[in-house]
């Protein structure tokens, strides 16, 4: 523990010989793929597949009405509603799935599908997300009882008692921001192999999948698979960041062609019908109020939002939160009375939404509230980093319940922010910026301190479909003393195969190198809920340091049998159990191990193994202070990163190079968050942002140096007092960027400005200001 | 369908060759029809860079080239990084410095880095930088990447002083 070990599982990726859902080849494997909708909205006429069909090397096309048949054109998203497999009546986003084409190679499939002819009628489109309750508004899913676009009203707090504050306090700040419909890309995009045994009946999926377990219960239950009778194979996996939580409909139609057909069928997207019909994220419209005093001493907080969940509500999340953990949005800051209200609506665009790289809507939350708190420091003229300061929940206040119905396990949060401001040399930067002002120059610099809420469980609160979510290890100890160890998450490239074996280092003394871990296949690894939610650590990292002790117990009653003593004479110490007072007398693990398989002590059943399934008693509390220092180009809007400082505090740490990378990555997503990404949509529902021509993903060259730094706050509840971790880069770092520009302009009565913030959004602000001409 | 022409391609050193469509695309040539899967798609516009190999000594998308068009060239894929069972010091750099998280955009990152020690054995970031700028990573930041190919040129260094 503690030590930045180098990657068991980078060997193979680093030789081309990692194997991504793409590279998994089966003997007469036919490919699918998709006939995709233009239109945004529009009743199907007709679908004609004769053209199609006579195509040499055509084997199959399934349609929505096919689907119907079996009862699959329609199937259950992961939070109470349902969406289309394949279109049947009408179709509602621009690319929804219409028709799946099954060919001996990927080039036919792509021809035939070209040949599919679809007749359209358009329908009136409702993009705006402000418009959906309008009266006049089309309603767009005739499927439900409820004819309104509207799809649920979450509210939580004190309405009353926020309210009243409101009225009382001298100092009110608003601030309105968006936080932009966005996609998670990661770099490999989602696809299965689906392969059905017709002698055998056995299903077996390779599916890029975050969650295999969960996944291979819902295709059990879904599609009427008895559930031996499926196996989930997560393979390497390119990269997740939320959006290989959910089931698309692609896996759907691959599973259904394999079964008709009793071949392998290969379905991977492409990029563009990524960004264009997997889960997007965020999409939430957002106002924050704040009540203070005039001392600048902060008493209540009121949120209102409008969610624009696209066709149909797809949002991956614990099915008791509609807003998912959105309501952590008082952040680190000790408000006595705070309500929450979320509002979600339909419209005509791709399903979502999920959590990218974030726990359920806490970016949202951690970038409403950081700018809240900036908006109300600049209107107080109170110094961003005093004015945080002065409202921190304080060390001694945890374990602290917020006024949403949290309760923070451990923080110190002015540690963090000390340690930033030290890094970065907040004064003289202030300094700085005061005398470039002077010159008319731009430098603006940025604070974040946020909070993060990850690794859910506990059981009795977050589920994935009704199942709870806990999560497993388990551990077996061969003869010769190393060790296989399987867990229900799956690592995405978090590392898991070298932390997860450190973890058994600290617990059981075997060194790291001696264990292997695999995750990912549902017929050998127990059962869990899969990593995202930076739960990995949290939850399966728990349990396997509780399999550990497990194995421990019992290689104590086999020490005590070798070394012909009773096991309370036994101490352990990394590795051994050794006899009090004679640390000469002693079994290293490896021998008991050994014995474990061949000198058995009576009673004692034989073998080394143990599983566990942790359900942790709450969540993990992250933090840190990221400061962004930017410097604006006066001439062409251009924003340049000059330096930005990210102290996180995770609780003890089990691999610093591991976290250290992670931060570098979240960073590096905030940082297109900030500035670059959006999925838009035109007034017809045409997507933009579609393709990676015009959804940006930052390269080497836009992408700043990152300055990591550290405090350590254990977690009191965890095993080992380790807190997740790699999300907390991507939800602090979005308002760190933000907050950085608009300072920059602030001088120029500049409060807010929506992301991405653009060069052509910062020079259009500049002209309006008579800045530049 | 278009008639089949045979494309002949020395890669990794070992000549190769099959019966491809004329459309079909380099990269789809090398991970099915010659069965090195280690060059990867990741988009559709040759933005990501995840299917880059070195073709004659340049580095190329090879989603954007036809395999018609390499009839006769010389590849390497990362699969060919490896001499003689020693990694090539860039893959000693991706392992020592953490450049790779997920793995799926390394191999196009090697290659990338490796057509740029070609060109420039001596780069300075900035240099290192823009010469894997044709390339997107989506977990790492790009900074241990950086550091990887340091690390490699570092090594080189190294070993012509010996």
């Amino acid at each position: 523990m503690g030590h930045p070990i180098k990657r068991k599982e980078d060997a193979r990726f680093i030789q081309g010989k990692g194997n991504y859902v793409d590279d998994v080849h089966l003997p007469g494997m036919v490919f699918g793929h998709m006939v995709r909708s233009p239109y945004a909205h529009a009743r199907l006429k007709s679908i004609n597949t004769e053209k199609a069909k006579k195509l040499p090397g055509v084997l199959a096309i399934i349609t929505g009405e096919d689907l119907a048949k079996a009862n699959l054109a329609w199937m259950p998203t992961l939070f109470f509603d349902k969406q289309m497999v394949l279109a049947t009546g009408k179709v509602l986003f621009q690319s929804q799935e219409v028709a799946f084409v099954v060919a001996e190679d990927q080039y036919t499939a792509a021809d035939a599908a070209e040949l599919v002819e679809v007749e359209y009628e358009e329908l009136p489109v409702l993009v705006d997300p402000h418009k959906a309750t309008d009266p006049d508004a089309p309603i767009l899913r005739e499927d439900r009882e409820e004819k309104s676009n509207h799809i649920f009203h979450w509210e939580v707090g004190d309405r009353a008692a926020t309210d009243k504050d409101f009225q009382s306090a001298p100092v009110k700040a608003t601030v309105h921001a968006i936080s932009q419909r966005c996609h998670p890309a990661p770099l490999e995009t989602c696809g299965c192999v689906a392969d059905y045994n017709k002698a055998t009946e056995k299903l077996t999926i390779y599916l890029t999948s975050q969650a295999p377990h969960a996944h291979r219960t819902l295709f059990s239950i879904v599609g009427g698979i008895p559930e031996q009778n499926i196996r989930v194979v997560s393979p390497d996996i390119g990269g997740g960041f939320g959006n290989k939580v959910p089931i698309y409909p692609g896996y759907v139609c691959a599973v259904v062609a394999s079964l008709t057909l009793g071949v392998p069928v290969k379905w991977i997207e492409t990029r563009s019908e990524n960004l264009q019909s997997t889960g997007f994220a965020r999409d939430y419209h957002m106002t924050a109020e704040i009540a203070a005093d005039q001392n600048g001493k902060v008493k209540a907080l009121r949120v209102k939002t409008l969610a624009d969940h696209g066709a149909f509500n797809a949002a991956a999340q614990p099915t008791k939160f509609p807003a998912g953990l959105f309501s952590v949005c008082t952040g680190s800051y000790d408000f006595a009375n705070s309500f929450c209200e979320v509002d979600g609506v339909y419209t005509n665009k791709a399903p979502g939404g999920i959590a990218y790289r974030c726990s359920f809507r806490i970016t949202e939350a951690a970038y409403l509230i950081e700018r809240a708190i900036d908006v109300l420091a600049a209107q107080l003229k109170m110094d961003p980093a005093e004015f945080r300061r002065k409202n921190f929940i304080q060390p001694d206040q945890f374990p602290y319940k917020t006024p949403l119905g949290w309760t923070y396990d451990s923080g110190n949060y002015e540690g963090a922010l000390n340690k930033a401001l030290e890094m970065v040399g907040y004064k003289e930067l202030r300094k700085e910026q005061e005398e470039k002002r002077k010159k008319g120059e731009l430098m603006g610099i940025g604070i974040s301190s946020f909070t993060e809420a990850v690794g859910a469980g506990p059981a009795h609160t977050f589920d994935i479909a009704g199942i709870k979510m806990f999560d497993s290890a388990e551990i077996r100890v061969h003869p010769t003393g190393k060790a296989i160890c399987r867990m229900g998450t799956k690592s995405q490239g978090q590392g898991h195969e070298t932390t997860y074996a450190q973890i058994v280092a600290q617990e059981l003394g075997i060194p790291a190198a001696d264990v292997i871990i695999e995750e990912g296949d549902t017929d050998t690894a127990p059962y869990g809920l899969g990593t995202y939610a930076s739960r990995s650590t949290p939850t399966s990292g728990a349990a396997t340091a509780m399999a550990a002790r497990k194995i421990r117990d019992k290689a104590k009653k086999i020490a005590a049998h070798l070394l012909e003593c009773s096991e309370e004479d036994l101490e352990w110490q990394t590795g051994k159990f050794f006899v009090k007072g004679a640390p000469s007398k002693s079994k290293t693990i490896q021998e008991i191990a050994f014995a474990a398989y061949t000198n058995i002590p009576e009673g004692l059943e034989a073998g080394l193994e143990a599983v566990n399934y942790y359900d942790p008693p709450n969540l993990t509390f992250p933090f840190g202070t990221y400061i962004c220092v930017t410097d604006i180009d006066k001439g062409t809007g251009e924003i340049k990163v000059r330096r930005f400082v990210a102290v996180d505090d995770c609780g003890n740490v089990i691999n610093p190079m591991i976290v250290e990378g992670q931060i570098h990555g979240g960073l590096t997503e905030g940082l297109a968050i900030a500035f670059m990404q959006l999925i838009d949509y035109d007034e017809s529902g045409n997507v933009q942002g579609g393709t990676f021509m015009d959804y940006l993903i930052p390269t080497a060259v836009e992408t700043p140096h990152w300055e990591t730094g550290s405090t350590c706050t254990p977690s009191p509840h965890h095993p080992f007092g380790a807190k997740g971790v790699g999300e907390s880069p991507n939800v602090g770092s979005p308002a760190a960027f933000v907050n950085s520009v608009v300072d920059a302009l602030s001088h120029l009565g500049v409060k807010h400005i929506d992301m991405p913030i653009t060069p052509w959004k910062v020079w259009n602000i500049l002209k309006e200001k008579g800045v530049v001409n | 369908m278009a008639k089949k022409r045979t494309v002949h391609v020395k890669v990794n050193g070992r000549e190769r060759e099959a019966n491809v469509e004329p459309r079909t695309l380099l990269v789809h040539f090398i991970r099915d029809h010659l069965g090195l899967t280690g060059t990867h798609v990741g988009c559709d516009t040759s933005n990501c860079g995840a299917c880059t190999i070195v073709l004659d000594g340049k580095n190329i998308k090879s989603c954007t080239m036809f395999a018609v068009q390499a009839d006769g060239a010389e590849l390497l894929t990362v699969e060919g990084l490896i001499q003689g069972g020693q990694w090539h010091p860039l893959q000693d750099g991706f392992k020592q410095e953490h450049g790779l998280q997920c793995g799926f955009c390394t191999p196009g990152m090697l290659m990338s880095s490796y057509a740029l020690l070609q060109r420039n054995p001596q780069p300075t970031e900035e240099e290192i930088r823009w010469g894997i700028s044709g390339n997107l990573c989506r977990c790492t930041g790009y900074q241990n990447i950086v550091k990887a190919v340091q690390f490699a040129v570092g090594k080189a260094a190294a070993g012509a002083a010996k």
